[in-house]
């Protein structure tokens, strides 16, 4: 993103700048070519450099590889602050073919670069909007390594190019390539090193003749650890002790299940390849219900699958952590692209009252800490925990500062001792949280318990009698009202009074917050509030709807028939007030900022009222 | 995990002290069957096995699916679940698999584990989970009052099939070989000794041991089963006593003799169950990490991430 009022209020290092340079946080850098030419790679390896780096361009984000529809693109997000959102502009495009420049070039901003594979790609010749490079990529990878260039190769050619450019730590990178080609043999090594040092040693001169980096004097410098969200919920759960899980492969929920099958035995723990998704979640109701925290988790379908196990463990009260990755639905839907329309049976999914936890993180970071939180609220509140990550934040990588592990690492074995006499696990105590002895566990009245689908009483004992159903179902709902009461107080990102408070969930958290930055830079009164916690809502959510005129809230979903998305309508129904409006959209992208503060004006004008600041 | 199970087979030696128990402290509520109804003999000789076998009272665990049959639990005083309609298999092997101190039961009817769960049933079949897994069947759905099963005969009039029943019903033998199961015996409630050596046997298996144990339902298809009851005139055919039990071939020619066919042990076969495939997952795993905590495995992997 460029951003003059960012930049001005920042210093430059050195205090100078170079003649005709654009002063700039951070830069977008998109490849476009096809699936075969390892842009992933390109992308992959610069994402973790950045993490490692003292350097100035350190933070980065990337977007998945099917956000423009072309056969395979990747964009980093390089930078020196907060990066926020894989942003909306491109600043350096780098085009293998001539269908890559076709159909990306107008992605590429006013003022920026363009660098082509000359033995592929001709440029326009008459634009004067951007910086046209072309560089023989093909022939030049083929000259460095030999062989056609067809399928391998390019890519660290490109990679060595961008080293050069933004004068990255060179030594580092070639110890990654080293370490990640290591299993496959020293030819390959040796054409990935070669490849690399011919596009290194390709000069096009530096990106500061270009732009300009500034460094904020926020910038953070501590230790930063580098994956996508996938990686922080399965390293989360092992950190917060899940020892058990299942799950059935399903696109993008896949790759958790893929590390915890690889890393839970070393834990001591299992993970099970169940033979679909209603097994799944039997599986970690029987690990659950034998001591052990488990975890399931599937995209859309996948989830519709298991909604009759998690009435269960809403009915029986067992704690359980389900993962939902959403993409885009209904049916098979969209497989690889994001969609937030998962919060409706997330929250209300199933037949009967069934109330549950619901909870969405907003970033990769966060993806690690709400799978923690999700364990301990599951185990406090003896619930079935549902986490409604999306394919963005699946997919995406980013750098963030290193967790203190040894502080948060938990060890949550089962508790056998001997319980009773009376032993009531679903007691209508205050707070409504059962709790259950595991089997194995003496009872010492010589009395077990039967844990149970059916309504029962407060021994756990089947009962139908309408005053037990009564006070049951208040029971199960009651559990998570006093969650409610004890769940931190919302707040806002900018000022808790204002004109406009945009609302958000999930990963449209990011560019919801860089189009605050962007209309507050510009004077505007827009603040934003996220929603974490979607079920049970946090306390304070409806007077700061007070301190606003108008409440958008922004999500990658329908408007729905009464013109509400799915989150706007249970804040709707919560704070009965017309205020709330949406912001949708169904593209199967992640927001634009543009979009979010082009959707904002739009409802501004139909109540009449000035736009605020141009998108 | 594993290492404290054994934690927990340590303790349970201690508790082997106290005094015996009877079938009397085995009892819970009073069965909801009607009369006659024959899941009450095996309710009966899984009392009298657990009292000769002195299990750790706690560490019973019987768990269903949904029909009569799958209300077993709640007549059992002992750790119980009652899950959903044909999904027990799964829940199951979620506590086999975490709990290898437990010897886990399931009970339930033939829709639950040939139709609504046939998938399930195998499954845990040809992963070798260590539980025993016995499948009332009546031929009929008891609870939901007289619909067509999947094991009801060819022309059986129900309220589903008023003029008979017409799909091919299923093998459950057959089906049970072809699943991979590695105990597989057939019994008929009617003769309760019977009954008890199947089970034992099926207890002392080390791997998915399935019974299908015929069951009358008295209510709504009495008489089913006369044909094999010598007391009604019918026969009662034991497994021939030089029957191979690890000839897949030979069960199956078993399994395809025509009803009343024949009682006993069809199968057996020893392969490594999946409890002690992942238990040497986990101790190669860990030997391979050195024994890490789980802090340090999450410190390492972070800082190749880093
Ligand atoms: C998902 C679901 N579908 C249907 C039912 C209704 N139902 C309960 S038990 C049953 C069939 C019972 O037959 P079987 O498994 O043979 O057991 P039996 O009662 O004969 O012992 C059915 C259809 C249910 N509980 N859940
Ligand atoms: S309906 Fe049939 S199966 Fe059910 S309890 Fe009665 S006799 Fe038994
Ligand atoms: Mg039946």
């Amino acid at each position: 993103m460029i951003d003059e009022k960012v930049a001005d209020s920042s210093t430059a290092p050195g205090g100078q700048r170079p003649p005709g340079a654009r002063r700039i946080q951070d830069a977008v850098i998109r490849f476009a070519g096809n699936s075969q030419d390892g842009i992933q790679a390109i992308g992959g390896f610069l994402a973790r450099l950045a993490g490692r780096t003292d350097k100035d361009v350190m933070t980065y984000m990337t977007i998945p590889a099917t956000i423009s529809g072309g056969p395979s693109i990747y964009q980093v997000r390089l930078g020196t602050g907060e990066v926020l959102s894989a942003g909306d502009d491109v600043d350096i495009l780098v085009t293998f073919y001539q269908h890559s420049y076709n159909d990306h070039i107008s992605t590429l901003r006013d003022g920026g670069i363009l660098i082509y594979d000359s033995d592929n790609v001709q440029p326009d010749p008459n634009q004067k909007r951007y910086r046209a490079i072309g560089v023989p990529i093909t022939g030049q990878t083929v000259e460095a390594i030999g062989g056609t260039a067809k399928d391998k190769g390019k890519n660290m050619f490109v990679l060595g190019l961008i080293a050069r450019m933004f004068d990255l730590d060179v030594p580092k990178l070639e110890t990654m390539l080293q370490a990640y080609y290591k299993g496959k043999g020293e030819d390959v090594i040796r054409n990935v090193i070669g490849a690399f040092n011919a596009g290194y040693g390709y000069d096009i001169g530096k990106v500061t003749d270009t732009f300009e980096f500034v460094v904020p004097s926020t910038r953070v410098t501590r230790k930063q650890v580098v994956m996508d969200g996938n990686q922080a919920i399965a390293y989360g759960a092992l950190a917060a002790g899940i020892r058990f899980g299942a799950g059935y492969p399903i696109t993008p929920w896949s790759s958790i299940m893929e590390i915890l099958r690889a890393e839970l035995p070393k834990y001591g723990g299992i993970f099970m390849q169940a033979e679909d998704e209603l097994a799944a979640i039997a599986m970690a109701c029987g690990a659950s219900y034998s001591g052990y925290l488990s975890l399931t988790g599937t995209s859309g379908p996948g989830l519709s699958l298991k909604t009759e196990a998690l009435g269960w463990a809403v009915m029986a009260e067992m704690p359980i952590v389900i993962i939902d990755v959403q993409r885009g639905g209904p049916s098979t839907g969209l497989p690889t692209s994001v969609e937030q329309s998962d919060l409706n049976i997330a929250c209300f999914g199933g037949h009967g009252d069934s109330p549950r936890i619901v909870l969405a993180p907003s970033s990769v970071e966060d993806c690690f800490y709400i799978t923690l939180e999700a364990a301990k609220l599951a185990r406090e509140y003896s619930s079935p925990v549902i986490i409604l990550s999306d394919q963005a934040l699946a997919t995406r990588f980013e750098a963030w500062e290193m967790p203190d592990l040894a502080k948060l690492t938990q060890d949550i074995s089962p508790d056998f001792s001997a319980r009773g006499p009376n032993y009531k696990p679903y007691e209508n105590a205050a707070d409504g949280i059962a709790h259950h002895a595991p089997p194995g566990t003496p009872m010492v009245d010589g009395k077990y318990p039967v844990v149970t689908g059916l309504e029962h009483d407060e021994a756990g004992h089947p009962a139908s009698r309408p005053a037990n159903h009564v006070m049951m179902v208040a029971k199960r709902r009651r559990k998570l009202q006093v969650l409610a009461g004890r769940l931190p107080k919302a707040e806002t990102y900018g000022p808790a009074e204002g004109n406009v408070l945009l609302v958000g969930w999930g990963s449209s958290h990011g560019p919801i917050r860089e189009a605050v930055d962007k209309a507050r830079a510009a004077g505007e009164s827009v603040s934003s509030l996220n929603i974490r916690y979607i079920q049970p809502l946090q306390p304070g959510i409806g007077e700061i709807f007070e301190g606003f005129n108008h409440v958008f809230v922004a999500e990658i979903n329908d408007e729905g028939l009464y013109g509400y998305g799915q989150l706007a309508a249970l804040l709707r129904a919560r704070y009965c007030t017309d205020k709330i409006r949406g912001i949708n959209k169904t593209d199967g992208l992640p927001f634009k900022v543009r979009e979010i503060l082009n959707g904002m004006n739009e409802k501004l004008k139909q109540s009449a009222e000035p736009a605020l600041v141009s998108a | 995990m594993i290492a404290e199970a054994k934690d927990l087979q340590a303790k349970e030696i201690k508790l082997t002290d106290r005094p015996k128990y009877t079938k009397k402290d085995l009892v819970a509520d009073h069965p909801t069957w009607c009369p006659g109804c024959g899941d009450f003999s095996v309710l009966s000789i899984y009392f009298k096995m657990m009292e000769k076998l002195q299990l750790p009272h706690e560490k019973i665990t019987s768990i269903a699916g949904i029909g009569c049959s799958s209300r077993f639990p709640y007549f059992v005083n002992a750790y119980g679940v009652h899950f959903l309609h044909g999904r027990a298999a799964p829940f199951a092997t979620g506590v086999s698999m975490m709990r290898p101190d437990l010897h886990v039961f399931v009970f339930g009817g033939d829709g639950d584990a040939f139709s609504i769960g046939g998938n399930h049933l195998n499954h845990a079949s040809r992963k070798n989970v260590k539980m025993t897994y016995v499948i009332m069947d009546n031929f009929v759905y008891g609870l939901t009052k007289k619909q067509t099963s999947p094991t009801s005969p060819l022309g059986f009039k129900s309220k589903t099939d008023p003029g008979g029943a017409v799909d091919q019903p299923i093998n459950p033998m057959k089906q049970l070989i072809a699943s991979g199961a590695t105990f597989i015996a057939r019994t008929h409630s009617h003769l309760p000794n019977h009954v008890m050596e199947m089970m034992e046997k099926a207890m002392a298996h080390d791997g998915f041991s399935v019974i299908e144990c015929l069951s009358e339902c008295t209510e709504f298809y009495p008489g089913a089963f006369d044909a094999a009851n010598p007391r009604k005139g019918g026969a009662f055919n034991l497994v021939p006593a030089d029957h191979s039990v690890t000839d897949e071939i030979a069960a199956y020619k078993l399994a395809m003799t025509p009803f009343p066919g024949y009682f006993g042990v069809f199968y057996q076969e020893q392969r490594p169950t999946k409890n002690a495939l992942e238990a040497k997952l986990i101790a190669d795993s860990k030997a391979r990490a050195e024994n890490a905590s789980p802090t340090e495995l999450l410190q390492k992997t972070f800082a190749r991430l880093s």
